[in-house]
């Protein structure tokens, strides 16, 4: 699982990498997160909901986990 | 050994409808444009609450044929996370209809349907909390909740394709041509289904994490 941690927060670093390339490039280069109107920063911000919301899911899940082995 | 990949397997799944879903082509159908991604997002709340709420009776009927007191808890535990889908299914619903169909509620024949479906389905938590007898709520609620499903169905999937309504399938569609059967687009249908397995699969989730919390109370009680 932490493996998993680690894959998804280097993932991320790349997405906030590539979006300052492009920043760097100026504003009339379209790609990367400016692409198609923007609608990478769509994608960016509801695949970040999903990451805490998941990760809200995961740790309510290891903190039961917990609470049942203390409790057997 | 409790199994996890399944959890993973969610996680993927809607990780895939989330960056999907925006980013494939989709047709332009009436005045739907782009909110027609809203299929990956507002449709699997429904199909997601129906599975959820058909496990909820296959638990409730195993309870009526053999009174353990574990099914009574799936069968809440699995009506309680599909009652919030359900929820957030009927207000993303709204949200979409505001901007395509004019008015957050048009009183559509399926809006009505879904509205009366999880009143029906609030109604069971009220009866369930009403009795204080752990055995004669057990029975009440499950026999309370099989008619809940049957009268859910009728409500959602059967009334509103015998008149006209604004959503696909209903008789003389105006001004939203259906895209159900058909005429969903192939590639569509490639992130529908994900996302109702991913958005399923998740609730499962939620109803586990609820149902272990509660054995947890119980066995505190025991003690």
């Amino acid at each position: 699982m932490k493996h998993l941690t680690l894959t998804l927060f280097s993932l991320l670093l790349m997405f906030w990498a590539s979006a300052q390339g492009t920043a760097a490039q100026g504003a009339e280069q379209a790609t990367g997160l400016r692409a198609d109107g923007k609608i990478y920063v769509v994608v960016a911000v509801a695949v970040t909901i999903l990451l805490g919301l998941f990760l809200y899911v995961y740790r309510l899940d290891r903190k039961i986990s917990k609470l049942e082995k203390a409790s057997r | 050994m409790r199994q996890y990949w399944w959890k993973i397997l969610s996680f993927i799944l809607l990780l895939y409808t989330f960056i999907a879903g925006f980013l494939i082509k989709v047709p332009t159908i009436g005045n739907l444009y782009e909110t027609i991604r809203n299929l990956f997002f507002h449709v699997p709340m429904w199909f997601g609450q129906l599975i959820l709420v058909s496990v909820s009776l296959v638990y409730s009927i195993l309870y009526l044929r053999k009174p353990q007191h574990n099914y009574d808890l799936y069968a809440t535990e699995f009506a309680r996370t599909a009652t919030v889908m359900g929820c957030l299914g009927l207000l993303t619903g709204m949200i979409w209809a505001n901007y395509t169909w004019g008015a957050p509620w048009n009183n559509d024949p399926k809006q009505l349907g879904a509205a009366i479906a999880l009143l029906i389905y609030l109604a069971y938590f009220v009866l369930r909390n009403s009795m204080t007898d752990i055995d004669k709520k057990a029975r009440v609620a499950a026999v309370y909740n099989i008619f809940a499903y049957f009268i859910y169905v009728p409500m959602i999937m059967v009334l509103p394709r015998l008149v006209e309504s604004l959503h696909p399938g209903g008789k003389g569609v105006e001004g939203n041509p259906g895209f159900g059967g058909n005429d969903l687009d192939p590639t569509m249908r490639m992130v529908f289904w994900p996302a109702v397995a991913g958005w399923t699969l998740l609730g499962v989730w939620i109803s586990t994490l609820r149902l272990r919390v509660r054995f947890l109370e119980e066995q505190k009680h025991l003690h």
